[in-house]
């Protein structure tokens, strides 16, 4: 399948790109294009402008900003498992950001083309919401910090304007968590059943803190916060993370399609967030 | 018939492949690389509904768009574009309904071409494509074969949704019923399957005058010139069809499709080339599906376990129309359902449905995959309820290795088989009695991962296929294949084969074939295939049949070509031919191996003609047509170790073994790489793979993003090995590999999956064993949520 | 659009729609047919290849995007004589008709140069964005681990 026409502008500074988008309300973001290109070639989409944002060199950093990790928009999922900064601060993104697609996929896709995606079955939006990252965002009139649940809006949507560019992450460090990612999918390129992301803080053999984000649990990524404060003062041990993992599905609602039924969904999260805790806290 | 000349020094080899050489380096000829002067790109707009009256369709803006030559409808071509065909009315009273390549008035399937573009390039027609309008009355879809066959039914032809009813009957089923002590009732489903070969369907039509010249992606360049010398009228020897480099087809490049029609068409209209390439979420539509049966079977058997009868209906979804073989796919069952087994009575009843979804027809396996699935299901099954080893009870029913050759009670003949010695040497490579011992200990443990064995024990028939056969069953051709063996001057040998491989290594195992039968070097045979200028007669590859009967007619070529040089030998020799042996790959004088002439001599001795004998014509080269006596019979026994996480459903497998009997092997690693591929698909047949449409009658696994084909991160290691008892009906004691590994493994991965979750009183999984069904099957065994 | 791009070694300069896929690019603006398409939601893999040193789907990859870029293919891996890959694929005979084997292969030779020398499991998940339909992978699998090991030595 072919895209339809559209133009294409390559800004080489964020000021410039951003004009280019205000110029045009059909003009759309394109960085890796791994999403973007199969939606084109299934004409699924007609953007009239695409504004490349590869010349935007300033957005390919991944900095250490003392409490976090700034992340440029532009950062690869292939480098998202390679950077040492990521790994020893933010290992469940390197650890999620490895399951994503295929190795081919992963070397032109984004963090932030993901996130702006805003594909509650993709991996990393609930990696950032376990995360409770900051999502820098730059548009005519500035720039503005989103935490995920505010970001991510709706199936397929976010807070975005149109004229409105992610350009970094930001992702506190969490020092002497263990962090799990479960991604369940039915062949090893298919996208998530359900997914996941959970983090634990250990002290004094109970688990002190835990954050649990859910993958196409919702129309948007969700954190389990029952099963948050169910680990939260619960023995390390898998029995009780077990436990708490049975509470993951509360307050969700996961969707119906091809691949499954809600009610296989609410029953993988539970057992899934038990394992992601389990292994999170150092116990599998 | 037996195997003529030495000791074979090629045949038996694990030969890389020549072949490669091309598809390695990125020189391979497909058809979408083909370009020519002039050449206009197609592109077709599809029906977006499964079941609908076309009220009007509207062109006018896509023939005006830029770089559009020509725009069409159906009413454009409905006077030129007949009917594709269906080779094969099963029975006589077979509705066979009239097939448009393009829609007039009616779609009856998502996916149907409504109207057609040729532009400057595959952008600009895929432009104009968005131009055409299309009013629609939506009809009521028709996707449940038992309710399409109900009085009252929407109808998708106006004949009717019954397409035909096919029975074959032997022994006294009454009997074997009655007072059974045993008697197990089933209903399995076989689930629609896309054969998704790797490469797109794709057509290049270029007209010279009024010749044409067609390449395209096809698995029958024969069948398919005939075939549109019938549907068009254009004079068959005016049509020439090539097929290239052909990227694989399991079934599905088995096709006269619409697309070929209306390039021809296309072509012929607007007097210039063009070409048409699939995109792979049109293919899935487009491109007939496989499988798809609702299978009711019942099996009698003494309290023994011994088979008394079997009785089977099956409905069978023809999909919208039928297409070359669509009919005759669940026919090749009839043979198979009583499988490796003797039993007193049988009886088999086919039901064709029309449905509105794409058309089906051959898969990988084409019917066999379907049957042996079902009475190995049951098989298990019968073990399960007597409480004896799966293993065990098939010994008590099967054909003993001294009964061949063995009249079964489906009327065929095998000719050969040793299940006893293929399922010895599985248990051995399996460690059967350890798993099985591993296997108690979970159970006992409670363990939430449990361990379960499969077993599929098949045979299948190959080497389609005996002419007097088809004859009788209705087959619209016969099942003969062509060889030519063309000497070279210079000694070397040109083959050409009817048979038109599209990966399976002929231009290898052919050339191993020649050099073993002409005395000459492997790497000095060329074989040619797969255009009919070259190779004028042939009936290509499909059903496991290029070795058996393509092999065997290039066997007899060869040995023409040996006796004609036989007589010049003797005459450059100057003794009698009845004082020459061939030994060592020559003509010698018999004892006096010494004076003899190999055949590059004989050959230019005859290219030159200088010196014949008199009345003997200048020339080796000879041809030979091959039509099979029986099928070959190749069997198996496939063992399958999974383990199933019963919190999540999800299924793995731990180990397989397949130890295949195919006869003899003209190259081992030609061989075990079919076995791969076919393990491949059946596999994904057992647990991946699914053709899945909405209550509106949409393919909703339209593209590979959700209809699931396994990666190598999604399937295991195999084990393979090899007994080989030869068949008895070719002179190469060969029986075909193509489809064995496909028809052994979807029931070896489902009955391991049944034999773990037995403890929780699960009988049956339905197909593919996804994660959530494997769940629920546990859940609802229990009493929970279905 | 200008775009200017280097293929198998070999720079093209050319004016294309922005729209153009790359894969098309490869093969009806710069000949380079040896690479095949498909799909069209990049599962497949068929079309890998080289982007400035990095597999990539070519099918995914709009040619605007590729410019200035260095792109090896199918057909420029082999240096006077066959990439020991390919090599590998034909002895190993991990290919049947051949259609998966140009992005199978250069998503092989990637996958060699993060680990060269990887465990049967790491081959299977380095090569889950390629599909193949004849081989059930056995082979090659097996051609990858032996290509890794004609690499190192």
């Amino acid at each position: 399948m072919i895209p339809a026409q559209f133009d294409y502008v390559k800004p080489s500074s964020l000021e410039e790109a951003v004009r280019a988008l205000a110029s045009d309300e059909d003009a759309k973001v394109i960085a890796g294009g791994q999403s973007l290109l199969p939606l084109l070639r299934l004409r699924f989409a007609y953007p009239s402008v695409l504004v490349d944002l590869a010349g935007l060199d300033a957005l390919r950093s991944v900095t250490d900003n003392g409490s976090s990790i700034e992340i440029g928009a532009l950062v690869t999922h292939y480098e998202l498992t390679r950077d040492p900064l990521i790994a020893a601060h933010a290992g469940l993104l390197t650890e999620a950001a490895g399951t994503i697609a295929d190795p081919a996929v992963r070397h032109r896709g984004t963090i932030g083309g993901a996130l702006s995606h805003g594909d509650a079955a993709g991996d990393l939006p609930a990696v950032v919401t376990a995360l409770d990252a900051d999502l820098v965002i730059t548009g005519p009139s500035g720039s503005r910090v989103l935490k995920p649940g505010d970001f991510f809006s709706d199936y397929l949507t976010t807070a975005l304007a149109p004229d409105e560019i992610l350009t970094a992450i930001r992702v506190p460090k969490l020092s002497g968590w263990g962090y799990a990612y479960e991604k369940f999918n039915v062949t090893a390129q298919a996208w998530a059943i359900v997914g996941v992301a959970a983090a634990v803080r250990r002290e004094n053999g109970q688990v002190a803190e835990a954050r649990v984000g859910l993958t196409n649990m919702g129309s948007v990524p969700v954190r389990a916060s029952a099963a948050e404060a169910a680990a939260a003062g619960a023995d390390a041990s898998p029995a009780a993370l077990a436990a708490a993992g049975a509470r993951a599905d509360e307050g969700t609602n996961p969707p119906e399609d091809l691949r499954a039924a809600a009610d296989y969904r609410r029953h993988l999260a539970r057992v899934l967030t038990g394992r992601a805790l389990t292994a999170a806290a150092g116990l599998s | 018939m037996t195997a003529i000349g030495e000791t074979p020094a090629e045949v038996g080899k694990a030969r890389v492949r020549k072949e490669d050489a091309r598809l390695i380096t990125g020189q391979t000829n497909w058809t979408d690389n083909i370009t020519l002067p002039g050449l206009a790109h197609v592109a077709f707009l599809r029906s977006p509904h499964a079941h609908a009256r076309i009220t009007r369709v509207d062109v006018s803006e896509a023939r005006n768009a830029p770089g559009v030559f020509a725009a069409f409808t159906g009413q454009d071509v409905k006077d030129e574009q007949g009917s594709l065909p269906c080779a094969w009315p099963v029975s006589e009273d077979m509705i066979l309904p009239d097939h448009p390549a393009m829609a007039v008035d009616t779609v009856r399937y998502g996916g149907e071409i409504v109207a057609a573009v040729v532009a400057r390039d595959r952008y600009a027609a895929a432009d104009a494509i968005e131009l055409i309008d299309v009013d629609y009355e939506e009809l009521e879809p028709v996707l449940d074969m038992r309710e399409a066959i109900k009085p009252g039914a929407v109808k998708v032809h106006a004949e009717g949704n019954k397409s035909y009813t096919w029975e074959l009957a032997n022994g006294d089923l009454g009997a074997a019923f009655n007072d059974a002590p045993i008697v197990l009732d089933r209903v399995y489903r076989q689930q629609r399957l896309i054969p998704a070969a790797m490469e797109p369907r794709s057509v290049v039509c270029a007209p010279v005058g009024d010749e044409y010249t067609m390449w395209s992606a096809t698995q029958v360049p024969h069948i398919l010139r005939l075939m549109l010398a019938m549907v068009t009228g254009i004079p068959e020897q005016s049509l020439r069809v090539i097929a290239p480099d052909v990227g694989g087809g399991f079934g599905s490049k088995l096709q006269v499709t619409a697309e070929e029609v209306l390039a021809l068409l296309l072509a012929k209209r607007l007097g210039r080339p063009v070409k048409w390439t699939e995109s792979r979420s049109e293919g899935n539509v487009a491109v007939h599906h496989g499988r798809d049966q609702i299978q009711h079977i019942r099996l009698a058997a003494d309290a023994d376990g011994r088979i008394r009868g079997l009785d089977v209906d099956l409905l069978a979804d023809m999909g919208a129309y039928l297409m070359l073989v669509t009919p005759g796919v669940p026919i090749l069952g009839a043979f198979m359902f009583n499988a490796i087994y003797k039993m007193d009575a049988y009886r088999f009843n086919c039901t064709g449905v029309f449905t509105t979804k794409t058309p089906t027809d051959a898969y990988r396996g084409a019917g066999r995959p379907e049957a042996t699935y079902a009475i190995e299901h049951i098989m298990d099954d019968l073990a399960a309820h007597l409480g004896v080893d799966p293993l065990e009870i098939r010994e008590r029913n099967w054909i003993k290795h001294e009964e061949f050759p063995y009249d079964t009670i489906a009327g065929l003949t095998y000719d050969s088989g040793n299940y006893e010695a293929a399922t010895a040497r599985a248990r051995e490579l399996f460690n059967y009695e350890g798993l099985r011992k591993e296997q108690s200990e979970r159970i006992s443990a409670s363990s939430p991962v449990r361990l379960g064995v499969g077993v599929s024990t098949y045979t299948e028939m190959c080497g389609l296929a005996p002419s007097r056969v088809l004859g009788s069953l209705s087959y619209g051709a016969g099942g003969w294949e062509h060889a030519s063996v063309r000497m070279l001057a210079t000694g070397k040998v040109e083959v050409v084969t009817g048979s038109s491989a599209h990966g399976q290594g002929h231009e290898t195992a052919w050339s191993q074939i020649v050099a073993d039968q002409l005395g000459v070097a492997f790497e000095d045979v060329r074989v040619l295939h797969g255009d009919t200028q070259v190779s004028p007669k042939g009936l290509d590859t499909y059903g496991s049949r290029s070795l058996t009967v393509g092999g065997t007619a290039l066997v007899l070529a060869c040995g023409k070509v040996r006796e004609k040089a036989k007589a010049i030998a003797a005459h450059m020799l100057e003794v009698s031919p009845e004082d020459l042996e061939w030994t060592g790959g020559r003509w010698a004088v018999r004892g006096d191996p010494d004076q003899g002439k190999n055949l590059a001599e004989i050959t230019l001795a005859t290219f030159a003609a200088h010196d014949l004998p008199d009345g003997v014509e200048p020339s080796l080269d000879s041809d030979a047509t091959y039509d099979p006596d029986n099928f070959s019979f190749p069997h198996g026994t496939h063992l399958c170790a999974v383990d199933v996480d019963t919190e999540t459903g999800r299924v793995k497998i731990r180990s397989y073994v397949a130890v295949d009997d195919i006869g003899h092997v003209i190259n081992p690693l030609i061989v075990d790489g079919q076995v791969h591929g076919g393990l491949a698909q059946g596999i994904a047949q057992a647990l991946y793979e699914e053709a899945a449409y909405d209550d509106s009658g949409n393919l909703v696994t339209a593209s590979l993003a959700d209809y699931l084909i396994p990666s190598a991160a999604d399937l295991p290691s195999f084990v393979t090995d090899r007994t080989e008892t030869p068949s008895t009906g070719n002179p190469l004691g060969v029986k075909g590999v193509g489809e064995a590994g496909t028809i052994a493994s979807t029931p070896a991965v489902v009955n391991a999956i049944i034999d773990a979750l037995r403890p929780f009183g699960v009988t049956d999984v339905e197909m593919p064993c996804t994660p959530e069904r494997v769940w629920r099957a546990i859940n609802e065994a229990k009493g929970g949520a279905r | 659009m200008r775009i200017s791009v280097t293929v198998d070694g070999v720079r093209y300069d050319d004016d294309v729609e922005p729209r153009l896929l790359l894969v098309h690019y490869l093969r009806e603006h710069a000949g380079r047919t040896g690479t095949p398409i498909g799909c069209d939601t990049s599962n497949c893999g068929a079309c890998t290849i080289a982007l400035n040193g990095r597999s990539v789907k070519s099918c995914s990859v709009l040619a605007v995007q590729a410019d200035g870029a260095d792109i090896t293919t199918i057909q420029g891996l082999a240096n006077g004589e066959l990439h020991p890959m390919q090599r590998a694929f034909h002895e190993e005979h991990a290919l049947q008709c051949g259609y998966c084997t140009p992005g199978m292969i250069m998503a092989a030779t990637d996958l060699l140069k993060d680990n060269p020398d990887p465990t049967e499991e790491q081959v299977r998940e380095g090569l889950e964005g390629n599909l193949c339909r004849c081989t059930g992978y056995q082979n090659i699998v097996k051609a990858v681990l032996k290509a890794a090991q004609g690499v190192k030595a």
